[in-house]
C-alpha cells in the first residue's frame, strides 16, 4: 500500500517498527511449539535441568516408544477417533438441512425457528439442569452422551445459513421448483453438490471441537474404556503433575510412571506432539477454510 | 440477530407479486393472504423436515434445561422428579450469598474476566493494525499461519504446557529466572500469580485467532482515502489513527459487547484444570464450584441456584453494555 509515493524518513521508522512487532509476536509463539518438538526428542535429563532450551540435544526416541506402548494412550486415541466421525457426521446432518431451510424465504416461520436457535446463545438452563437431562435420557456412559448434547453450535448453522443465502443463485432454486422437483430432490441433486466449501468448513470446525473437547467426557463418562484422548491426557499431563508437585493424588498412570521419572518429563512433551498431530498436519493446508468460516460469521455478526 | 424487520417484509412482496408493496402494506389480514400462507407451508412440509433435527436438539438440549432451572428454588431429589420436589423459594440463593466464599468467588470471577478483557482485547487490534502495515508475501503469511496455530491446541494440552513451562523445579521458565539471578517461582501454587498465568496463556492461544475479524473489515477500507490522505501529507501513522481504526470501530464495539457478555462465563475448563488446593484463594470462580457442589457434591438444587445467578448477571450485563453502546454509538447487538 502507498509505495507510489517515497516514505518519509519517519514512515521508514514506523514500518521497521511495524516489523519488530511483528517478529516478535512470532517469536513469542513459536518459541514454546519449537521448545515442545525439541523437548520430546532430547535426553530427560537435559530437559529437566534445562540445558537443552531450543535445538534438541542429545537425541532419544525413548519417549515416543513409552507412548506407543501405552494402552491407555492407543484406546484413548481410538475413542476420540470414534467420537470425532460420529459426532461430526451427527453435526453436519443436523447442521446442513437446517441450515439450507432456513435461509429459504417461502419458509414461513423461519424468523421465529432462527430466534429460538439464537436464543440459546446468550440464555441456557446451565451445567446442573444440562447434566439431569442428560442423566434422565439414560445417556450417561454411553457413546451418545459425547454426540448428542453438542449436536448443533448455533454459531455453525448461522454461518452455513449465510453461506446458502449469499452463494446459491435464486434462480436455480425457482427453476428447479417450476420444473416440480421436490424439496428434497432440490436439496439431494443441486444444492448439496454447490455445498462442498460450507461443508469443508463445518466438518472442520466441529471435527476439531470434538477433537479437543473434554468437559463432556469428564461429566458425562465414569468408564475408564471409553475416555476419549483428552481425558487420557488430562491425567498424564494435569492430575500426575499436580501430584508430583503436591501431595497425595495419584492415578495409574501417574505411579506406573513414577519409577521412570526422568522419562516422565519427555514423555510429557511427546504426548502433547501425538495428540495434537491430526491437527497440526490438517491445519496449514485447511487454514484458509478456517480463516472462511470465521469471515462468513463476522458478514452477520 | 438484528435483522428483524426486512425479511418478512421481503417474504410479504414475494406474495404479492403482482399487487405491489402498497397494497401489501395496507392489507395484513386479509383472507388470500392465509390462504397462500397455509399453502406455502404445505408446498414446503419437506424443509420443516430438514429443521426438524435442529428443532429437537435444541428443544431437548437447551429448552427443557431451561423449565429444569426451576430446581434452584426447589429441593430437588432424584427420586421425586423436577416436578415432585418441594418448593423452598430462594432458600439456595440465600444460603449462597451469606456463605463465606461468596465474596472470594466474585472477586475471583470479576478479577480473572476483567484482567482477560484489558489485557486481550486490545492485542488483537494491534497486531492486525501491524499486519495490516506489512506487505502481502512471504513473511506476513508466515506470521499468520504461525499466530494463529495455538488456536488448535487443545485446552488440555495448553494446561499440561502451562504446568510444564512453570514448574519450579524442571520448568523451562524458571530456569530462565535462575539463568537472570531470581529464586525460582511457584506459579501455580502461589494464589497471587494463577490470574497473571491464566490471562498470559490465554494471550498467547488467542491473540492472533482474533485478528482475522480485525483483518476482514481493515481490508474492505477503501484504497481512495490513504491515496488521498498521502496527497495531503498524512504520514503512516495519521493514515492508520484517522483512517483504519474508524473503519474497525463497530467490529471494536460488538465484539466488546459479546465480551462483556460473557464476563461471568469466561473459560473455565482452563481453570479447572490449572486449580490446585494451594491456588484455590484466588482460582476459585463461580463456574467451578458449581461443578464442584453440583456435579462432585450432588446438590442438585443448590449448584443450580448459583448457576442461575451467574447467568442472570450476565444477562443484565450484556443488555446493560449493548444499552450503553446504541445510544453512544450506531453499533449494537441488537
Amino acid at each position: 500500500m502507498g509505495s507510489a509515493i517515497q516514505d518519509t524518513k519517519k514512515d521508514k521508522a514506523f514500518k521497521a517498527l511495524v516489523l519488530l512487532f511483528l517478529t516478535a509476536a512470532l517469536l513469542i509463539v513459536l518459541y514454546p511449539l519449537i521448545y515442545i518438538i525439541s523437548a520430546s526428542i532430547s535426553n530427560p535429563s537435559a530437559v529437566n535441568t534445562g540445558e537443552m532450551w531450543l535445538f534438541p540435544k542429545e537425541i532419544t526416541l525413548e519417549g515416543y516408544k513409552l507412548i506407543f506402548q501405552n494402552d491407555d494412550i492407543w484406546r484413548g486415541y481410538l475413542n476420540t477417533i470414534l467420537y470425532t466421525v460420529l459426532g461430526t457426521v451427527i453435526n453436519l446432518g443436523v447442521t446442513i438441512p437446517a441450515a439450507y431451510a432456513l435461509s429459504r424465504k417461502d419458509l414461513a416461520g423461519r424468523n421465529l425457528l432462527m430466534g429460538m436457535f439464537v436464543l440459546t446463545m446468550f440464555f441456557s438452563g446451565g451445567l446442573i439442569p444440562t447434566y439431569l437431562v442428560v442423566k434422565s435420557l439414560g445417556l450417561i456412559d454411553t457413546i451418545w452422551a459425547m454426540v448428542l448434547p453438542n449436536a448443533a453450535a448455533v454459531w455453525n448453522i448461522v454461518i452455513a445459513r449465510v453461506f446458502f443465502q449469499t452463494s446459491i443463485p435464486k434462480g436455480l432454486e425457482e427453476a428447479a421448483i417450476i420444473d416440480g422437483a421436490s424439496n428434497f430432490k432440490l436439496f439431494t441433486k443441486i444444492i448439496l453438490p454447490l455445498s462442498a466449501p460450507i461443508i469443508a468448513v463445518m466438518a472442520l470446525f466441529y471435527g476439531v471441537g470434538h477433537w479437543n473437547s473434554y468437559f463432556n467426557a469428564l461429566i458425562y463418562l465414569s468408564d475408564k474404556e471409553m475416555y476419549p484422548l483428552q481425558l487420557v491426557l488430562r491425567e498424564i499431563l494435569v492430575l500426575q503433575e499436580m501430584a508430583s508437585q503436591n501431595t497425595n493424588m495419584t492415578g495409574s498412570m501417574a505411579e506406573a510412571m513414577h519409577s521412570k521419572q526422568q522419562l516422565a518429563a519427555i514423555v510429557k512433551y511427546g504426548v502433547m506432539i501425538v495428540s495434537s498431530l491430526p491437527v497440526i498436519i490438517v491445519y496449514p493446508f485447511l487454514q484458509r477454510y478456517f480463516v472462511k468460516g470465521v469471515l462468513i460469521g463476522s458478514l452477520k455478526g | 440477530m438484528g435483522t428483524a424487520n426486512s425479511p418478512l417484509r421481503e417474504e410479504e412482496m414475494q406474495a404479492y407479486p403482482v399487487e405491489g408493496e402498497a397494497f401489501s402494506k395496507s392489507n395484513k389480514i386479509n383472507k388470500p393472504k392465509k390462504h397462500r400462507k397455509n399453502r406455502k407451508i404445505l408446498q414446503n412440509w419437506q424443509l420443516y423436515i430438514f429443521v426438524l433435527p435442529a428443532f429437537l436438539y435444541f428443544f431437548i438440549f437447551h429448552y427443557i434445561p431451561m423449565y429444569g432451572v426451576q430446581i434452584a428454588f426447589k429441593n430437588f431429589i432424584p427420586t421425586l422428579g423436577i416436578w415432585g420436589s418441594e418448593w423452598v423459594g430462594f432458600e439456595h440463593f440465600t444460603r449462597f450469598f451469606e456463605s463465606y466464599y461468596f465474596w472470594d468467588l466474585i472477586k475471583n470471577t470479576l478479577g480473572i474476566s476483567i484482567y482477560e478483557l484489558i489485557v486481550g482485547f486490545p492485542l488483537p487490534i494491534i497486531l492486525a493494525l501491524a499486519l495490516n502495515e506489512a506487505k502481502d508475501g512471504l513473511y506476513k503469511r508466515t506470521v499468520q499461519t504461525v499466530t494463529y496455530a495455538p488456536h488448535f491446541i487443545s485446552v488440555v494440552v495448553m494446561a499440561g504446557m502451562i504446568i510444564a513451562f512453570l514448574s519450579p523445579a524442571t520448568g523451562i521458565i524458571n530456569h530462565a529466572i535462575q539463568l537472570l539471578g531470581f529464586e525460582p517461582i511457584a506459579f501455580l501454587s502461589d494464589p497471587a500469580w494463577f490470574k497473571t498465568v491464566y490471562v498470559l496463556s490465554g494471550v498467547w492461544q488467542s491473540t492472533g485467532w482474533g485478528t482475522i475479524i480485525y483483518l476482514a473489515a481493515l481490508s474492505s477500507v477503501d484504497p481512495q482515502h490513504h491515496e488521498a490522505a498521502i496527497v495531503d501529507g498524512a504520514s503512516r501513522f495519521q493514515r492508520i489513527w484517522h483512517i483504519n481504526i474508524p473503519a474497525i470501530v463497530p467490529t471494536m464495539i460488538i465484539l466488546l459487547i459479546m465480551n462483556v457478555g460473557n464476563i461471568m462465563a469466561m473459560g473455565f475448563e482452563k481453570i479447572l484444570l490449572l486449580q490446585n488446593p494451594l491456588n484455590l484463594e484466588s482460582s476459585n470462580v463461580i463456574a467451578t464450584f458449581v461443578y464442584q457442589a453440583g456435579l462432585l457434591d450432588a446438590q442438585y438444587s443448590f449448584a443450580a441456584a448459583v448457576g442461575l445467578f451467574n447467568a442472570v448477571i450476565n444477562a443484565i450485563l450484556l443488555v446493560t453494555v449493548n444499552q450503553i453502546a446504541r445510544k453512544t454509538s450506531e453499533t449494537s447487538l441488537w
